[in-house]
């Protein structure tokens, strides 16, 4: 399938971007957008009045692997230890739809004409669906990059907007996708040391124990949410079902009865885009709005490990000046030493603590967005249900 | 000793017939199978359409939550009493049933000797018989006049509808398992919005999001009554005329046994007619006489065959038309309560989140 995304991405999709500045300095956005059979190509434009850039306004072609990259060089980066780094977004995955595709395809000839087209628009919908989800979620990344004030300085961003040749960015191989596996193995099991320490500064010491719990919930809301909506998706689909076997009813003869399985077989077909609507805009508005929020929680429990890591090697660092004073030996280098833990978990202190702060305001202004937003949607399909509803009902009880 | 589930049943009436106004009697399963039975045996061979009773196996009868009790019988109990009181309705609503003594004995006397027999003639096993007399007979495919033509074209309405009609409540019960699996998803999701509720640290928010938790709730009750309202309305408005089409089906098909019978009566006339003409030749006056009176059997046969093949096409002919009307009567007045039922929950989708969408505003 290839499908082209309009130039102007909806409202709609822009889901969690919420209280960035548009700075006429840096704006970046994703302006286009392929889906080929294995790969989405994606259109990074960019439009800047800075002077590093050789152009005011540019684009690029780039892959989902090549904002992995640009997101790994950030959490790589000792410099930027003490930010919550942008989650990065999650791999384009057109898995499901396509077998379901697929699958329509092979079980063709076992069903009517009309009932295949339906399928077919149904599906080429939800593919569509996805396409703009992944579209909006890569968009989300680069602008919160860009909002960044250390971030959006970073060379590697900026080759990444500009450089308009493939980036050779490599997915990584088996040994390295190995490394990487016992490096989170490692890493997790230091987490849960790390966060045992009770912290001496009583924001960081409430922000660790509010994360952990935060993070635990907003996963299980995620996944709940999932599951609810897909329920409800299932349900949309019988609906469908059901307009059609009424209309098969009713075009089998002209009587009075069959006339009324045609109204109640239109009804439904429309009622049930509503109900498909519902469960998109619950899909948009709630739950990935937890699942970026699952991300974020995540990233800014990094932070707190990275910080909790510089602690452990400036106490560390502490002990080893202790004992090299005790013994005299080997002071400079012990003090040396020491200084610069120092300054390393003063640097990440402070940066996150403003970080942490931000992180709420962001989570809060998004949540706020997307809660109305929900409500506003919601109440409009179940006044728009309610009106068809009516005035259907009205024609038949005025048929009778 | 066995324990059973007896069902009061409960008439209103200002016919004469009955001894009183208003009556109620206890009525347990298999008697209302037994009044079936009855009815069957004196009038299906008329060309009636007898109203067939609910299932007797509860096998693949979707349990649905009536309320809040998690308890699959009374489900079952309900789903049970409903059924039945449309099938007796039905029965008492067609003119010549309603005339029967039995129907009018299974309301009134308080006392009703058991139904034997009934594990064996329950309705189902009925219309399998039905249903194995009717593939015999559809085998022939001889089409018996020009006026055949309009009993030809309802029968196959009646199948086609029959077919469509199975499609539909098959959705309809894939849409009330799933309705249901919503309804539980949905509960099990405001608990973790709840949770996260407490979590958050902003207090509007907070609240906000115990808010939302409080309007799945709710939604949670609304597809759990939609769900009763799809199999109890919809459902079982199917799962009846499948089963009503059935019994139309079998009616047509004692028509072709009539006219069969009719016909074999004919070729049987027409052999003792020619064994008479062979014995006049052959001048054996004794056998003569025995064929003659053989032969004024047969046509007399044949007169009572054909009268009955007449009679029962127009009892047909005018039980379809009946059904029709009341099918057309059914199905809109059912399908109208069940847009109702949507109806009503919409509009109390439109009150939840109207009373939600201020905390949402007041975040930040």
């Amino acid at each position: 399938v290839r499908s082209c995304v309009e130039p102007q991405i909806e409202e709609d999709y822009q889901a969690v971007n919420v209280d960035l500045q548009t700075d006429a300095t840096l704006q970046v956005d994703i302006s286009d957008a392929l889906s080929e059979r294995d790969k989405v190509k994606f259109t990074v434009h960019t439009k800047s009045t800075l002077p590093n850039f050789k152009q005011n306004e540019f684009s690029v072609v780039r892959q989902h692997e090549e904002f992995i990259w640009l997101h790994d060089s950030f959490v790589e980066n000792e410099e930027y230890a003490g930010y919550i780094i942008p989650p990065a977004p999650p791999r384009p995955d057109f898995d499901a739809s396509r077998e379901k595709l697929q699958k329509l395809g092979e079980g063709e000839g076992s069903m009517t004409k009309e009932e295949f087209t339906k399928m077919k628009q149904e599906l080429e919908a939800e593919y569509l669906a996805i396409f703009k989800k992944t579209v909006a979620m890569h968009e989300v990344f680069l602008c919160r990059v860009a909002a960044h004030p250390v971030l959006r300085k970073d060379m590697n961003f900026h080759v990444f907007l500009e450089y308009n040749q493939d980036l050779s960015v490599r997915g990584k191989n088996k040994r390295e996708k190995m490394e990487d596996f016992f490096k989170n193995v490692v890493k997790s099991a230091d987490g849960v040391l790390v966060a045992g320490v009770k912290d001496v500064d009583d924001f960081f010491e409430h922000e660790k124990t509010f994360l952990l719990e935060y993070h635990n919930r907003v996963k299980d809301a995620s996944s709940k949410s999932d599951r609810m909506i897909r329920s409800h998706k299932s349900a949309a689909d019988d609906i469908n079902r059901i307009a059609s076997t009424l209309y098969t009813l009713g075009t089998q003869d002209s009587t009075d009865v069959c006339k009324f399985f045609l109204k109640v077989s239109e009804l439904f077909e429309k009622t049930r885009k509503i109900e498909a609507r519902v469960a998109a805009d619950e899909d948009l508005k709630l739950a990935d709005l937890l699942k970026y929020y699952l991300r974020e929680s995540q990233a800014a429990k990094d932070l707190l490990y990275r910080r909790g890591r510089a602690l452990v090697d400036y106490e560390n660092a502490n002990k080893a000046l202790d004992k090299a004073r005790a013994k005299n030996k080997d002071v400079l280098q012990a003090e040396t030493s020491q200084q610069v833990c120092c300054q390393k978990f003063e640097k990440i202190s402070e940066s996150a603590k403003q970080e942490l702060i931000d992180f709420k305001t962001r989570r809060v202004a998004a949540f706020r967005k997307n809660l109305v937003e929900l409500a506003e949607l919601e109440l409009k399909h179940a006044k728009g249900n309610l009106q068809l509803l009516q005035s259907c009902v009205g024609v038949l009880k005025g048929d009778t | 000793m066995n324990a059973y589930i007896a069902y009061k049943v409960s008439t209103r009436t200002t016919l004469p017939m009955f001894k009183n106004r208003t009556f109620s009697v206890w009525r347990r399963f298999s008697d209302f199978l037994g009044l079936y039975e009855k009815l069957s045996v004196k009038h299906s061979l008329n060309g009636c359409i007898i109203p067939p009773p609910p299932e007797k196996s509860i096998v693949g009868m979707t349990k649905v939550k009536v309320g809040k009790e998690d308890s699959s019988s009374a489900d079952f109990v309900e789903t049970r009493r409903a059924a039945l009181e449309r099938y007796l309705q039905r029965v008492v609503c067609h003119p010549s049933l309603l005339q029967d003594p039995d129907v009018r004995e299974f309301l009134e006397r308080d006392e009703l000797p058991r139904a034997v027999g009934t594990h064996t003639l329950s309705g189902a096993g009925f219309l399998k018989m039905i249903n194995r007399a009717s593939d015999a007979v559809s085998k022939m495919t001889v089409k018996i006049s020009d006026s055949d033509a309009w009993f030809d074209n309802k029968l196959q309405e009646v199948e086609s509808e029959e077919l469509q009609l199975r499609k539909l409540h098959a959705v309809v019960e894939s849409l009330v398992n799933h309705r249901k699996e919503l309804c539980g998803n949905t509960a099990v999701f405001a608990k973790s919005m709840a949770m996260l509720g407490n979590s958050e640290d902003n207090t509007a928010l907070s609240r906000a999001l115990s808010q939302l938790a409080e309007v799945e709730d709710k939604m949670e009750t609304l597809h759990q009554e939609q769900a009763a309202s799809d199999f109890f309305i919809l459902a079982e408005l199917l799962a009846d005329y499948i089963r009503l089409l059935g019994a139309v089906r079998g009616c047509f098909e004692q028509r072709m046994k009539t006219w069969q019978r009719w016909q074999e009566a004919q070729s049987t006339l027409q052999k003792k007619r020619e064994v008479e003409a062979k014995l006049l030749w052959a001048n054996k006056p004794d056998k003569l006489q025995q064929a003659k009176e053989e032969i004024t059997e047969w046509e007399g046969k044949v007169t009572q065959y054909e009268r009955d093949f007449d009679r029962i096409s127009v009892t047909v002919r005018k039980e379809f038309l009946r059904f029709e009307k009341e099918k057309s009567k059914d199905f809109k007045s059912q399908i109208v309560k069940y847009l109702e039922s949507l109806l009503q929950s919409q509009q109390r989708l439109v009150k939840f989140w109207e009373a939600f969408l201020p905390e949402a505003k007041a975040i930040g």
